[in-house]
C-alpha cells in the first residue's frame, strides 16, 4: 500500500498562519514579561538620568535646585571654565581641572597597580591543584563581596597617623614622626587598589583557568624561555581577561566617591566628591548635573573601547 | 474508511520550510508516507535528510508549512504536543534531572490526571518492562547511559501512546550496548503492540529492526519497503549506495519483459537484471550488484567479468576481494569464509560471475 | 639531579600572589582585632573584650539602621528577583528578535553608569516627587535599590536558563504537560538554584549600598552603611569596628552559602510515592 495521492486537507493549509500567530503571541508575551524590570529601571535609574540632563541646561536656583524651565548654559560653562567676578575675563577653572586630572591619573595608576598585583595572583590561583584552587578562589571572593565602606574603613585604620603602619615604623625606629598618608593622593590610591583588586583578579582568573597549558608546553618545545612563554604565549592568550579586569577596575575608580571621601577628606577630591559638593554646600545643581554627565561620557568612552576590543578579540578567536 | 483501521500515522503532502524568502530552507518536500498499526517503521537517511524534522512534525514540536498529518484518520497537524497521543524517546533522553527514575516515568500519567493508584501500578509495570524496578528511586544522574535509555523508554510508554517516536535513541550508546538495546526494543514493541516510528542514520540498525523502512534524502522519501525489498531491489542509485556496499555497472538494455531485462554491459557481458517496480526503462542504464551476489573464479571462464585481483581484505566472517576490471573500475566481491586460505592471490587474473537475477536495474 | 621542569611555574608569581593575599586580609584583620579591644582608644590595646559589641547592640541608632537595611534589602531583592526572573525568561532561548539587544542594554544599564551619577539623578527626581506628594517613606530607597539589584539578580538566572536543556520542556509537552504545567513542574524547579543565587546577590548588593542610599534617603532613614559613613567622619570609637565586624561576619556567611548553592547539584524531590 503506497501513500495516497489525496491532496492535503484544507484545514492544514493555514498551518503556517497558525505558526506565525503563535510566534507573534510569543513575542508579545516576551515584552510583557520583561515589562516589570524595564519599568522599575526606567523610573529609578534611566529616567532620572534624562531629567538630570535637562537640569544641566537650566539656571541654578538660589538655594539649590534649579529654576525650572529657565534655560541656561552656565552649568556646562562652569565645568571647565570660570568667569572673573570683577572683569568678566574667562579663564580655565583650575580647581575643576585638577580634580578631573586627579581622577584620571589615580584611576589609571590604580588599574596599573591592580594589574601588576592581580596578574601573578590570578595565575597563581589558576595553576593550583583543583582542590586548593577553590580555597584560594574563595579567599578572593570574600573581599569581593565585603562591603566597600568597611574595606575602605579598614584601610583607613592601617594608614592613619596612629594606625598600625605608622606605629610599626616608629616602633622599629625607621621614622620618628608618623607619615602623613591620610588625606593625600597616596591614601586614595592605596584605598582604591585595596578595594578594587578582586575586580581585577576574578576576570583574569576566568581567562587563565581556560588556558591550555599544552600551548605553553609547545612554546617551551620551540625554545622559548620562561619570560618568552609569558610574553609571547600566556599574555596574548589571556588578553581578554586583562582588558575586562582593567575596565572593571578603571570604571568604578573614575566614579569613586566613598573612598576619596573617607581617605581623601575635603582637600583631595575626586569627581564623585566634586559632584556631591554641587548638591550640598556648593548648591549648583546645573553644574553638578553637567559634571555628572561628563563623568558618564568618560565612562562610556572607556566602555566603548572595551566593547570594540572585545569584539575584535572575539573575531580573532571565532 | 475501512483501510484507515490498519493505518496508524499518515503524512500527506508534507512540506516544511525553515526561515523565509530566499533564505528559506526546505527540510521536507512534499513527503507522503503511511505507517501501519503495530508496525516497527524506520525513517532512515543521512543527517540533514529531514527524518528528524518529520518525526518532530508528528510529535508536534514543529508545524508543517503545507500538508496534513493523520493519526488514525484524524488530522493532528495543528495540535500542540501535549494534546497528541504520541510520545517521544529523545536522542538525549531528556530525563528530568530534578526527578527520580520513578517520578520521571510517572510524569506523563500525572499530567493526564490519572488516579494515584493507577499511576503507581503503571509506573511499577513499566519499570519492570524495562528491568529498572530496583533503581526506581535513583536520581537520573546516578544511572548509566543504557539505564537512562531504558527509563526514557519506560517514561514514553507509560501513558500508553498510540504511537511511539524514537529519535536516534541508540546513537549515544557503545556498540555492544546498542546491539543489546536493538533486541530489547524489538521485544518491547512486540510486548506492548505499540506502533514504533524509529529514526536512525545507521542502515544496519534500520535493516535489522524494522518491519518496513523509508529511505530519505534531501527532504524526500526515495523508497519505502521491507528491509529485504530495500536491500535487494533498491529503487535508485542513492538507496543502493546508502544501504550496504554496491557495485555499479553501466550498460544498455537489450530487451525487457515481465519484471526483468537483458542488459548488455559496457564490459561486453550480457546479464539478466531485475527491473524496478512499475518501470520499463530503455536505453542506457545502471545496474547494481551486491558484493555477496558475485562469485570469484579463476581466469578462463567466458561468462564473467574478467579483471585482475588487486587486494584481499580479511574481516573475520567474510573476505572482500577487490577486482580491477578491464574498464578500470573496481569491483567488490564478498565471500563467506570457510576453512583455509582463498584460492586466488593478489595480482592474478580472475573472472567475476554474477548470479542470475542478482543484478538490479536502478534509476539515477 | 635536576628538579622536574614545571611548565606552569613563573618565577616570582607565587611571592607576589601571597603578598597580595596578605595585603587583602591585613586591614580586615586589624579592623576585626580592634573590635575586640577593651580599651576606649583606637591606638592602645587594652585586652580582649566584647564591650563594643554590647554597646553597638544597645545603640538605638544602630538597631534602627540595621532593621532598615534589612527591610530595604529584603524588599528590593524580592522585587528585583521576581522582575529579573521574568525578564530572564523573556530574553533567553529565543532566536534574536527586534528589541532584544535593546532589552539587554536596558536591564544592564545600572551597571554601566557610575553610582554617584545615578545617585544625584535620583536625588534630583525624588526630592521633587517628595515635595509634590508629601510622601517621604522607605519606598524611594526600595525602588532605587530594586532598580540597581535587577541586573545582579538577572545574571545568574539568565545563565541558568541558558544552560538548561530545551528538550526537557519539549519532553514535558510531549508527556501532556500544558505550557503552564511544564513551566511549574520542570522549568521552575530547574531554575530554582539560579533564582536563589540571584536573590542572594541582590540582597547583598542592596545591603552593601552606600552611595545611592546616602543621596536618596530622607532624614532619619540611615541604613547601616550610611550610619557607619557618618560615624567614620566623626571621631571614631571601636564601636564602629564592632558594627563592621558583625556586618563582615554576615557577608562571609552569605558568600559561603552562595558558594555552596552554586556548587550543589540539583537535588531531586522526595522519591515518588513518598509524598503523603
Amino acid at each position: 500500500m503506497e501513500p495516497s495521492a489525496i491532496p492535503a486537507l484544507e484545514a492544514a493549509v493555514d498551518a503556517p498562519r497558525v505558526a506565525e500567530h503563535a510566534a507573534r503571541r510569543d513575542l508579545t508575551g516576551r515584552w510583557l514579561l520583561s515589562a516589570p524590570a524595564m519599568i522599575i529601571i526606567f523610573f529609578a535609574a534611566i529616567g532620572p538620568l534624562f531629567v538630570m540632563l535637562a537640569y544641566s541646561f537650566m539656571a541654578k536656583g538660589d538655594y539649590g535646585d534649579v529654576k525650572l524651565g529657565e534655560f541656561s548654559l552656565d552649568g556646562w560653562f562652569s565645568v571647565f571654565l570660570q568667569r572673573d567676578i570683577f572683569d568678566d575675563t574667562v579663564t580655565l577653572a583650575d580647581a575643576h581641572l585638577s580634580i578631573f586630572w586627579r581622577s584620571l591619573k589615580l584611576s589609571l595608576v590604580t588599574t596599573l597597580v591592580t594589574l601588576i598585583l592581580g596578574f601573578p595572583t590570578a595565575y597563581f590561583i589558576a595553576t593550583r591543584p583543583l582542590r586548593s584552587r577553590d580555597v584560594w578562589l574563595f579567599l578572593i571572593t570574600i573581599p569581593f563581596w565585603t562591603n566597600l565602606l568597611i574595606r575602605t574603613f579598614a584601610m583607613q585604620q592601617v594608614i592613619r597617623n596612629e594606625g598600625i603602619l605608622n606605629s610599626l615604623l616608629i616602633a622599629t625606629g625607621i621614622i620618628d614622626q608618623p607619615l602623613q598618608i591620610m588625606f593625600t593622593d597616596t591614601a586614595i590610591l592605596l584605598g582604591m587598589v585595596y578595594v578594587y583588586l578582586p575586580l581585577m583578579v576574578l576576570p583574569l582568573y576566568a581567562s587563565m583557568e581556560k588556558l591550555d597549558f599544552r600551548l605553553v608546553e609547545a612554546g617551551y618545545d620551540l625554545y622559548a624561555g620562561r619570560l618568552g612563554v609569558l610574553r609571547r604565549i600566556i599574555i596574548p592568550l589571556v588578553r581578554p581577561g586583562i582588558v575586562a579586569g582593567s575596565i572593571l577596575v578603571f570604571i568604578p575608580s573614575l566614579g569613586a566617591y566613598v573612598i576619596p571621601r573617607v581617605l581623601g577628606g575635603g582637600k583631595t577630591m575626586m569627581l564623585g566628591n566634586l559632584i556631591e559638593l554641587q548638591f550640598g554646600g556648593g548648591r549648583n545643581w546645573p553644574l553638578g548635573a553637567a559634571i555628572s554627565i561628563t563623568l558618564m561620557i568618560l565612562v562610556m568612552v572607556a566602555l566603548l573601547f572595551y566593547v570594540r576590543n572585545a569584539s575584535r578579540l572575539g573575531a580573532q578567536h571565532g | 474508511m475501512a483501510e484507515d483501521k490498519s493505518v496508524a500515522v499518515e503524512a500527506r503532502g508534507i512540506t516544511k520550510s525553515f526561515g523565509q524568502g530566499v533564505a528559506a530552507l526546505r527540510a521536507l518536500d512534499n513527503v507522503s508516507v503511511l505507517v501501519r498499526e503495530n508496525e516497527f517503521f524506520t525513517l532512515l537517511g543521512p543527517s540533514g535528510c529531514g527524518k528528524t524534522t518529520l518525526l518532530r512534525l508528528i510529535a508536534g514540536f514543529e508545524f508543517p508549512t503545507y500538508g496534513a498529518i493523520l493519526l488514525h484518520g484524524q488530522d493532528i497537524a495543528r495540535l500542540p504536543p501535549f494534546r497528541r497521543p504520541v510520545n517521544t524517546v529523545f536522542q538525549s533522553y531528556a530525563l528530568f534531572p530534578h526527578l527520580t527514575v520513578a517520578q520521571n516515568v510517572a510524569f506523563g500519567l500525572q499530567m493526564l490526571g490519572r488516579p494515584r493508584a493507577e499511576t503507581a501500578a503503571r509506573v511499577t509495570a513499566m519499570l519492570r518492562l524495562v528491568q529498572m524496578e530496583t533503581l526506581a528511586n535513583r536520581r537520573t544522574d546516578q544511572i548509566s547511559g543504557g539505564q537512562a535509555q531504558r527509563v526514557a523508554l519506560a517514561r514514553a510508554l507509560a501513558p500508553a501512546p498510540k504511537v511511539l517516536l524514537l529519535d536516534e535513541p541508540l546513537s549515544a550508546l557503545d556498540y555492544k550496548l546498542r546491539k543489546e538495546m536493538q533486541i530489547e526494543l524489538k521485544r518491547m514493541q512486540n510486548e506492548t503492540g505499540v506502533t514504533f516510528i524509529f529514526v536512525t542514520h545507521d542502515q544496519e540498525e534500520a535493516l535489522t529492526m524494522s518491519d518496513r523502512l523509508a529511505v530519505m534524502s534531501a527532504g524526500r522519501i526515495l523508497q519505502v519497503g521491507t528491509p529485504r525489498e530495500i536491500y535487494e531491489h533498491p529503487a535508485d542509485r542513492f538507496v543502493a549506495n546508502f544501504i550496504g556496499e554496491t557495485n555499479f555497472l553501466q550498460g544498455e538494455i537489450q530487451a525487457s519483459g515481465e519484471g526483468s531485462a537483458e542488459v548488455r554491459l559496457d564490459l561486453g557481458v550480457t546479464l539478466k537484471a531485475t527491473l524496478p517496480r512499475g518501470g520499463l526503462p530503455r536505453g542506457r542504464t545502471t545496474v547494481v550488484v551486491r558484493p555477496e551476489h558475485a562469485v570469484l573464479g579463476p581466469a578462463g571462464a567466458d561468462t564473467g567479468l574478467s579483471g585482475i585481483l588487486e587486494n584481499i581484505v580479511y574481516s573475520g566472517v567474510d573476505t572482500q576481494f577487490h577486482v580491477r576490471l578491464a574498464s578500470g573500475g573496481l569491483f567488490l566481491v564478498r565471500a563467506q569464509n570457510s576453512h583455509g586460505a582463498p584460492a586466488q592471490l593478489p595480482g592474478e587474473p580472475v573472472v567475476v560471475t554474477i548470479q542470475d537475477g542478482a543484478a538490479q536495474v536502478v534509476g539515477d | 639531579m635536576a628538579r622536574r621542569f614545571d611548565v606552569r611555574a613563573q618565577s616570582g608569581f607565587a611571592t607576589v600572589a601571597l603578598f597580595t593575599f596578605f595585603l587583602l586580609y591585613l586591614p580586615v584583620a586589624v579592623l576585626v582585632a580592634y573590635a575586640f579591644n577593651a580599651s576606649e582608644s583606637m591606638t592602645a590595646w587594652g585586652g580582649v573584650s566584647l564591650r563594643w559589641f554590647a554597646a553597638a547592640w544597645q545603640n538605638d541608632a544602630v538597631q534602627g539602621a540595621a532593621w532598615r537595611s534589612f527591610v530595604i534589602a529584603a524588599s528590593a531583592a524580592t522585587i528585583a528577583t521576581i522582575a529579573a526572573t521574568m525578564a530572564a525568561i523573556a530574553t533567553t532561548r529565543t532566536p534574536p528578535y527586534r528589541g532584544l539587544s535593546f532589552k539587554y542594554a536596558f536591564i544592564n544599564q545600572p551597571l554601566m553608569v557610575p553610582e554617584i551619577v545615578t545617585a544625584v539623578a535620583l536625588l534630583i527626581v525624588f526630592s521633587r516627587i517628595k515635595v509634590w506628594t508629601g510622601y517621604s517613606g522607605l519606598g524611594y530607597l526600595i525602588a532605587a535599590h530594586a532598580a540597581f539589584c535587577i541586573p545582579f539578580a538577572y545574571l545568574p538566572i539568565r545563565a541558568r536558563l541558558e544552560s538548561m536543556d530545551l528538550t526537557l520542556e519539549s519532553a514535558a509537552a510531549d508527556l501532556y504537560a500544558t505550557p503552564w504545567l511544564a513551566f511549574r513542574r520542570v522549568t521552575l524547579p530547574l531554575l530554582q538554584p539560579g533564582i536563589v543565587a540571584g536573590y542572594m546577590l541582590a540582597f547583598v548588593i542592596s545591603l552593601d549600598d552606600v552611595v545611592i542610599t546616602e543621596f536618596v534617603k530622607s532624614g532619619g532613614q540611615d541604613t547601616l552603611p550610611t550610619y557607619m559613613l557618618g560615624q567614620i567622619r566623626r571621631s571614631v570609637t571601636p564601636e564602629i569596628n564592632a558594627i563592621a565586624t558583625a556586618f563582615l561576619a554576615l557577608s562571609v556567611v552569605l558568600v559561603t552559602v552562595f558558594f555552596f548553592i552554586n556548587r550543589r547539584r540539583t537535588e531531586p524531590q522526595p522519591a515518588y510515592g513518598d509524598k503523603a
